[in-house]
């Protein structure tokens, strides 16, 4: 008893301390989620919200299931290993819905030369051209077949 | 009405417990269901093969990304680099004109060695990033790939500073670090990135290393791979083939 009450101070100390423990803990409880640190140091929630982004490109397989006329003169020709919506851009919307969303046609203009335009970092393989010489102006679907590019 | 200090405890103990029953059940009721789990993390662990010689810099991975992850105007969770390197190789004069989503203007300079390099996210096994984060917001996942907790971000911004490759910004919008998922709303459904999707020479590939029939292995194998920075072991799993020794 007379140690107690000669250590007062130090007991005082020591029960704020357990105080504040005790309100970290209760806090601490009540914040991080419960299954926090299920696969590593993060929510696991977090990989369902992520996933649950919407798909804005549909794939070369769902193109192909409908489009299989386009498809096969494709992959007679260069472009066969190019996919579908590198050129028609994203298409979930219109696979989505088939009757109301309509690919609009890519523009010919810039479409053909982003790939084809002649640079001195491209790799030499790779067939290039200086528009303005090939062709001088003409669209390129004009001889070209985009979809199987010879002439 | 005369209440004893007995009853007082008894009927603040019982408010106590029912109200925790409450919040327990609620808990478990208002829980959102999962996504659908035919999809185990456990069985990959992503990466992306890129390989420089057909990399042609028409920008498609860049816009498809934009368009695909709706990518802030004048962000970039993947862009093109163009090297042009003279002898004096330590030096490269490097462009990236709006991270190369117009693609690039011509230069025909034949003195000149040049050639595109894609980059994106390393998604590294050690990753800088995921470090420094002070709340667990960023993170590896089970199957390998570098994840930010849209939820969870402070926007802090140390993320964005840790990693080595620049592959970071902080959302206008949004207020919180973003960065490539390579495409996790995509691959976790079996298609692939959107970068991948689109690239028309197949330069950019993704990959799973804990698969053993993906072409990976061969790709491994067969070629002179490097990976961006291996001095700071990040343990990167972006893999690119004949890769120059200027590049950074």
């Amino acid at each position: 008893m007379r140690l107690l009450r000669e250590a007062g101070h130090l007991v005082r100390v020591a029960l704020v301390l357990a105080a504040g423990v005790v309100l970290f803990l209760i806090i601490r409880n009540a914040v991080v989620p419960k299954d926090f640190g299920r696969y590593g140091h993060f929510r696991p929630e977090a990989l369902g919200v992520i996933r649950a982004h919407p798909v804005a490109f549909a794939g070369q397989s769902t193109c192909v299931a409908c489009h299989d006329d386009q498809a096969k003169e494709r992959a007679a020709g260069k472009h066969a290993h190019v996919a579908c919506e590198a050129c028609h851009g994203p298409q979930a919307a219109h696979v989505a819905d088939i009757a109301n969303v309509k690919p609009a046609l890519p523009d010919v203009a810039t479409l053909c030369a982003r790939c084809h335009e002649k640079n001195a970092a491209k790799p030499k393989s790779f067939p290039q051209v200086v528009t303005a010489e090939h062709s001088g102006g003409v669209a390129c679907n004009t001889c070209h077949k985009p979809h199987n590019p010879q002439i | 009405m005369e209440i004893t200090r007995r009853q007082l405890l008894t009927r603040c103990t019982q408010l106590l417990v029912l109200t925790g029953t409450a919040a327990a059940a609620l808990e478990k009721t208002g829980q959102a269901p999962g996504p659908d789990d035919t999809y185990h993390m456990a069985d990959h662990w992503w990466g992306m093969m890129i390989d420089i010689e057909k990399c042609i810099g028409c920008g498609n991975c860049v816009r498809a990304c934009s368009k695909e992850n709706n990518v802030p105007e004048g962000y970039f969770r993947t862009w093109v680099e163009r090297y042009q390197v003279t002898e004096d190789w330590e030096h490269p004069k490097v462009d990236s004109p709006d991270g190369a989503i117009h693609g690039f203007p011509a230069n025909t300079d034949p003195n000149v060695k040049s050639f595109f390099v894609p980059k994106l996210c390393n998604h590294c096994a050690d990753s800088p990033c995921v470090q420094v984060c002070p709340v667990g917001a960023t993170f590896v996942s089970p199957d390998g790939v570098v994840l930010v907790d849209p939820d969870y971000c402070l926007g802090c911004r140390y993320c964005i500073q840790a990693c080595p490759y620049g592959c970071r910004y902080f959302h206008p919008e949004k207020h919180i670090a973003d960065k490539c998922t390579l495409c996790y709303h995509r691959i976790t459904q079996g298609l692939t990135t959107a970068c991948c999707e689109a690239c028309p020479t197949g330069a950019r590939r993704l990959c799973d290393l804990k698969d053993p029939n993906d072409p990976v292995h061969e790709f491994l194998r067969n070629n002179m791979v490097h990976v961006l920075k291996p001095q700071m072991a990040t343990g990167a799993k972006v893999y690119y083939n004949n890769l120059d020794g200027s590049v950074r």
